[in-house]
């Protein structure tokens, strides 16, 4: 469980395969750095994100958390002039390789958005419809998928009896279970959360935190936050980021009780940010 | 795991090949739509060309089996009514397009006529030439210039209202409010401030509708109709240059064709140099 | 004293200023506000002219005149069935070929072409929208029939002709002009107009609507016949009835391909008349009476189904356009 970001001594330890179950890494980070064009936007990143834990991302805005996350399912790939350079380690394999299969990457590496983003279909399809796209499942295999999901993600009792309505009809907080349902349901390894509480009132709030909790249980969660309590409550890492630079990482009841750095600790206490 | 994985990449090639299919459709339609614009436009120059010659911007239209002739009379037809359709159509289609931005705005009258306008725009435009044809050639019992020039001003009126309405509501709210704040009324605020910001837009607009009438044929064959003869009297038929193309093309002198292509050619160039011109005019305004 | 009165004056002076211009401004409004209900005028002017010219052809035949088919200027016996029936199937053809021709282009310019050849392909295809309309039939005429009965006529007899029912459709000689020539070149000059309106809906799908696919693992293609086509399809059904209202108003692309014949044969290839077509063929040389009354009986037909259709495209993009104003 020990994580140091002595990047060398890293490399040493981080033997895939070797390790015990508890001590895996998700997704390894090796020199990663990014460009929007000719704009620097990632600068030498190393770190990892640990197995069946969460990793949370926090910093000011514009310190590129979220472009961040977005390399690791590859998100950017969509959009023309942004490239990374360096290493994903996802089981074994570089992600960021130009063979690396996009659809199947993010298939195996949810995403869930700042905004909650139902599709324009009923409750039961926006579920189903990830799940089709990699998996011939029966009618009753996949309504058992659909409730499975759903009642992983703690609104099954909520939406069981409108299942054919619109996910538009939900509430904001809803919509947004929904869509973490929806990549649940596509039995990912990783969850990537992009300040997924952003658009909700407190409430909803604690609802997703509180399944986020839960969902670390089977699932490698990495979250961008703008919101330093949410990283206190649920993480279980944390990495400070600032001007694209990842400043400082380490467990989140280090960095937020004696952090190491000046800068980190300057944030962390509002001083700054 | 990894037969779950197999499964999936079996399940993903298929799918693959159905987005690889469908991708592949799209080009197609788009090399389709490219196809026929460059066999239109190389058909065109090639024709149009073999036949432009001097005579056809000094010579009047021949008479039917004599050779020779050009599209003079045509050209200056063309060019008086197309003039004056902008003369009038501009003050028209701009004030009503500041009324539709700074006066009427969210009003039940000025959503009525923005929806009118946006019919009007793909309204058949032969039916304006019906109209045209009974309100005032009926009346006057001849056709005539000024009712070709009419009839086209119908057609750019709403071209006009519309974008400029559109241009003016790109002007920030806070420069109608410095307007006001020096004490100015809102007449002047609207013309001197608000329509002056948005002006290379409003130009565009009038470009636009230039380069939509400029190949109008349908309504000025009831309006115009057409005469064989140089004359710039616009109370009397005018020759113009759709109208000349149309009867020649569907001729059987040769050289009625021939002229026929040229002045397609002719009015094709100054079309399609008005709509870029009326796109730099845009690129401007919102580069300002 | 002096200065009070000096005070006086400017306040006079203020008050009458004040008043001139609150006087100019009840007239720019005024002024500006008849500019608007010209449009509106006009529209009305059109159907009033339409309507009064139109009624001893109305009076004459009734109601049948929309439903027969007799058009003999010379027994002075009229009725518009003909050249509706060619107005209808000409632009059915058009709309047939041009939506999903129209739908590609839309999607290749938005989601597929590199973002560096989108701006001048985009531009390219809405030239194809500014070449004027006379152009579109003098190509049609001379370039493209001819080709067209050469190759693509034989070809469709051989292969669609052979089916039974349908095959009558694609019979008889082929001459390049006529209904389906007509349909054709329709459907290059609507084909600009429907991708753009798909083009313009298109681009208000939100990003993360679609990042949120793409991040489930979908295909550009999936992403576009699930997410997009679903998102945005009131303006996609506008935008082929905007085609559409504009297919059936257009007359001289028309009146040099249809082949102008007064009659309703069953086969695609043979020639026929639109309203438009019969219009610009007609009305120039009608005398004044029933034949100039049926032609505008004709026009009013055109006109109150193409703006009806219009009607409906414009309330589906505004219905889009709320949907726009909801999410942003």
């Amino acid at each position: 469980m020990e994580i140091k970001l002595n990047v060398k001594a890293e490399k040493e330890n981080s033997h895939y395969g070797n390790s015990s179950n508890s001590n895996k890494n998700a997704l390894e980070i090796r020199d990663l750095n990014f460009f929007y064009g000719s704009y620097h936007a990632l600068k030498n990143i190393n770190f990892n994100v640990a197995d069946n834990q969460v990793t949370a991302f926090i910093g000011p805005s514009g310190c590129g958390k979220s472009t961040l996350l977005r390399t690791l399912n590859r998100m950017y790939d969509l959009y023309p002039n942004q490239v990374a350079k360096g290493e994903i380690n996802f089981h074994g394999e570089n992600i960021l390789n130009a063979k690396q299969d996009l659809n199947l990457l993010r298939s195996r590496i949810g995403m869930v958005f700042q905004k909650p983003t139902p599709f324009p279909m009923s409750i039961y399809d926006n579920i189903a419809f990830g799940v089709r796209l990699y998996e011939n499942l029966s009618k009753p295999q996949m309504d058992e998928r659909v409730e499975w999901a759903l009642t992983k993600a703690a609104i099954w009792t909520e939406v069981k009896d409108k299942l054919n309505q619109s996910g538009l009809s939900l509430s904001g907080g809803q919509q947004q279970r929904l869509c973490i349902a929806r990549v649940i349901a596509n039995k990912p390894d990783v969850l990537l959360l992009d300040e997924p509480t952003s658009a909700l009132d407190p409430i909803s709030t604690g609802k997703v935190e509180e399944l986020i909790h839960e969902l670390k249980k089977e699932y490698t969660i990495a979250i961008v936050t703008h919101n330093m309590q949410q990283a206190a409550r649920c993480s279980d890492f944390t990495a400070y980021m600032y001007l694209g630079e990842l400043i400082e990482f380490g467990q989140t009841d280090e960095i937020f009780v004696k952090p190491q750095r000046k800068e980190t600790e300057d944030y962390i206490t509002g001083r700054f940010g | 795991m990894s037969d779950v994985l197999i499964n999936k990449r079996a399940i993903l090639a298929g799918r693959k090949r159905t987005n690889n299919i469908a991708l592949a459709l799209c080009m197609v339609a788009m090399s389709i739509g490219m196809f026929f614009l460059l066999w239109i436009l190389s058909v065109l120059f090639i024709k149009g060309f073999s036949s432009v010659n001097w005579a056809m911007f000094t010579a009047s239209t021949p008479a039917p089996g004599t050779a020779g002739g050009g599209l003079l009379n045509a050209i200056i037809g063309s060019l008086l009514m197309v003039g004056s359709c902008t003369l009038i159509s501009t003050p028209i289609g701009v004030l009503a397009g500041i009324y539709l931005s700074e006066y009427g705005d969210k009003s039940r009258i000025a959503s009525i006529t923005r929806f009118v306008t946006d019919i009007m725009l793909s309204a058949p435009s032969i039916v304006i030439g019906l109209f045209v044809y009974a309100l005032v050639v009926a009346q006057a019992q001849h056709f005539s210039g000024w009712a070709g020039s009419m009839a086209l001003t119908l057609i750019a009126i709403p071209v006009v209202v519309r974008t400029t309405e559109n241009m003016l509501r790109l002007v920030p709210g806070s420069l109608r409010e410095a307007g006001y704040a020096l004490g100015a009324p809102k007449w002047k605020v609207s013309l001197m401030i608000v329509l002056r910001a948005a002006k290379s837009g409003v130009m565009t607009g009038i470009l636009l509708a230039l380069a939509r009438v400029s190949g109008e044929t349908a309504p000025l064959l009831f309006t115009a109709l057409s005469n064989q003869f140089y004359s710039m009297n616009m109370n009397a038929p005018l020759a113009n240059l759709p109208v000349v193309i149309f009867q020649f093309a569907m001729s059987p002198y040769d050289n009625w064709v021939g002229l026929a292509w040229g002045g397609a050619l002719l009015i094709t160039l100054s079309v399609l140099s008005l709509n870029i011109l009326a796109r730099v005019f845009f690129r401007e305004k919102n580069r300002g | 004293m002096n200065t009070i009165s000096n005070m006086q004056k400017s306040t006079i002076r203020n008050t009458k200023t004040s008043k001139i211009q609150r006087m100019q401004d009840i007239a720019f409004h005024v002024l500006s506000q008849f500019s608007a209900l010209f449009v509106l005028i006009v529209l009305l002017g059109i159907i009033i002219s339409l309507v009064i010219n139109a009624l001893p052809a109305l009076k004459e035949f009734g109601f049948g005149f929309f439903f027969s088919a007799d058009w003999d200027i010379n027994k002075q016996k009229f009725g518009g069935l003909i050249s509706i029936y060619g107005t209808l199937v000409s632009s059915f053809i058009a709309l047939i070929i041009a939506t999903p021709l129209s739908f590609g282009i839309a999607l290749f310019l938005t989601e597929i072409c590199p973002i560096t050849l989108r701006r001048p392909l985009g531009v390219a295809v809405e030239l194809l929208a500014a070449v004027p309309s006379i152009i579109y039939g003098m190509f049609g005429l001379f370039i493209f029939a001819p080709v067209f009965a050469d190759h693509v006529e034989p070809a469709l007899a051989n292969s669609l002709g052979k089916i039974p029912y349908i095959g009558t459709l694609f019979s008889g000689a082929p001459n390049g002009i006529g209904m389906l020539c007509a349909g054709l070149i329709l459907a290059l000059m609507i084909l600009p107009f429907i991708s753009a309106v798909m083009r313009d809906v298109f681009e208000i799908v939100p990003p993360i609507l679609k990042e949120s696919a793409y991040g489930l693992g979908c295909t550009t293609w999936e992403v576009a016949r699930h997410i997009i086509l679903p998102y945005t399809k009131a303006g996609v059904v506008g935008g082929i009835m905007l085609g559409l209202g504009r297919a059936l108003g257009e007359t001289m692309a028309v009146t040099f391909v249809i082949g102008n014949a007064q009659r309703i044969l069953p086969s695609l290839f043979a020639p026929g008349s639109s309203i438009a077509s019969t219009l610009a063929n007609q009305f120039g040389e009608a005398e004044p009476g029933l034949h100039f009354s049926s032609l505008f009986a004709l026009g009013l037909a055109l006109f109150v189904i193409t703006v009806t259709i219009l009607t409906l495209a414009k309330l589906m993009l505004l219905q889009m356009e709320k949907k726009q104003g909801s999410k942003s």
